[in-house]
């Protein structure tokens, strides 16, 4: 790192979290409360498994050679926009609950020298990841499932835009789940370190 | 107490004045100067009177011992020490440094860098090993890996529990699990060790375990160590006893005007 070169002088003013340091601190966050971390994930999986279900269903009712009719697409944007709302709120709620779980153990980074910037990070990170193996299963089960209902026409859907519209799919998912994350990551980097002090909860 | 090993006397009552020992150690290098200070908490549109006026200084390399019911102020002195509060009125010194002069990113880095905490419930990160907790501190400080193997491993040795290095806080005991605490505060080289209740939740053997190692640290590394304690076994290695009452210091006693009897019961310790 740049510390190492900079030599002693340098290293006395700084505090760092490396990227790499986070996202393993974040990683561990979610492997160790895998429930938790499945029901977050999973609210964005839904919302993702549905938009992609209607980009599948769209490209198979084109390859069929059938008119998308105005009206309907309008109502399949509706609906794909609610359930992505209903997913993000889902998500801030989860987050918020596991912050509050978490109350002593950022309490206690913030006492070891985080700063708020640090706490922000690990629960953007965790949420990314979340959102992104959420949107990723999501996008996979939406696909698959129209996909057979469409298994005649296989040969001429538009697999371009397909799996383009995949790709959008997972990176609209795991930015919603980051945009969800930030009012609890707010919540929790503002957090006094005092709070670690407490003897309950 | 009764029948427990324990029995305080106290000497010289009569002159019991905090400002007056104060006094006393004018001439040394304080390494905390608490002057005038209160803390007024607003609940409720009511003004709570936390501390009403505290003066201390606390030497480098001291053992102080803060006491006090709950209520008392106790625990408001000591996050005000510690640089985890600021005050309302008067100044708080550490390091001569006027913590309420300092950002949040100096108050991170003084807490990274001056301050080593110890909790009551030890506050491991349950995701990490112990040498994982330990490093994390130096990762902050933005040392490198090599540095942190190396100071990491000594330090686990140092409070004795090299062997259980890469276990997890849940694979541990409370008194290994506070032993990482210590080597955490540690990491750093700190210049206060702030122990709130570090043998609140641990039996009397693994308690008085953990006292000796506080002051076999306190005598070797010569580091402050200021705890927040009901623990009567911690009374006998600190250097000064400050007892709190009512938001102002009651009465501050050096070891040796205390007499402290610790006796023991067959098979206790």
């Amino acid at each position: 790192m740049a510390s190492m070169s900079a030599g002693p002088a340098k290293i006395e003013r700084q505090i760092s979290l490396p990227p790499e340091q986070a996202f393993k601190i974040a990683l561990r966050n979610i492997t160790i409360r895998l429930g938790r971390a499945a029901i977050t994930g999973a609210g964005t999986m839904l919302g993702i498994a549905f938009l992609m279900s209607v980009f599948t269903s769209t490209a198979i009712q084109m390859a069929k050679g059938i008119e998308i009719l105005p009206e309907q697409q309008q109502k399949n944007t509706w609906l794909v926009v609610m359930s992505l709302l209903v997913s993000v709120v889902g998500i801030t709620n989860a987050m918020l609950m596991s912050v509050t779980e978490r109350y002593k153990e950022i309490g206690t980074l913030k006492c070891l020298g985080a700063l708020d910037n640090f706490v922000v990070k690990l629960f953007l990170i965790e949420s990314a990841l979340l959102g992104f193996f959420g949107s990723l299963i999501g996008s996979l089960i939406g696909m698959v499932f129209m996909l057979l209902t469409g298994m005649g026409v296989l040969g001429s859907i538009d697999w371009v835009g397909l799996l383009m519209r995949f790709g959008a799919c997972i990176l609209l998912g795991t930015l919603l789940s980051i945009l969800a994350a930030i009012p609890p990551a707010m919540r929790a980097a503002k957090m006094p370190p005092v709070e670690a002090m407490r003897a309950e909860i | 107490m009764g029948s427990g090993g324990i029995q305080i006397i106290e000497e010289n009552e009569n002159e019991a004045n905090g400002t007056a020992v104060e006094t006393d150690y004018s001439g040394h290098e304080s390494v905390v100067r608490v002057r005038g200070v209160k803390r007024t908490y607003e609940i409720g549109g009511t003004s709570v009177h936390a501390l009403r006026g505290v003066d201390i200084d606390i030497k480098r390399g001291e053992y102080i011992s803060i006491m006090g019911p709950s209520g008392s102020g106790k625990s408001t002195l000591f996050n005000m020490v510690g640089g985890l509060d600021k005050p309302t009125e008067g100044t708080v010194f550490i390091d001569e440094v006027d913590i309420a002069q300092l950002d949040a990113f100096e108050l991170a880095w003084m807490r990274c860098r001056k301050i080593g905490y110890i909790f009551q419930s030890y506050n491991l990160i349950p995701v990490m090993t112990a040498l994982e907790n330990i490093t994390l501190p130096m990762i902050f400080a933005g040392r490198d890996l090599d540095y942190q193997m190396e100071k990491g491993r000594k330090l686990m040795e140092a409070v004795g529990i090299a062997h259980r290095m890469h276990n997890k806080p849940s694979q541990l005991s409370g008194g290994q699990q506070q032993r990482v605490a210590i080597a955490r505060a540690l990491a750093n080289d700190p210049a206060i060790i702030l122990a709130d209740e570090p043998t609140g939740n641990l039996d009397q053997k693994t308690g008085m375990e953990i006292i000796e190692l506080l002051k076999r640290l306190n005598r070797e590394s010569g580091v402050t160590i200021i705890t927040a304690t009901h623990d009567d076994k911690m009374l006998d290695v600190s250097d000064r006893i400050v007892w709190i009452s009512d938001g102002k210091i009651a009465r501050i006693r050096h070891r040796s005007e205390v007499d402290i009897k610790v006796g023991t019961i067959e098979g206790e310790v």
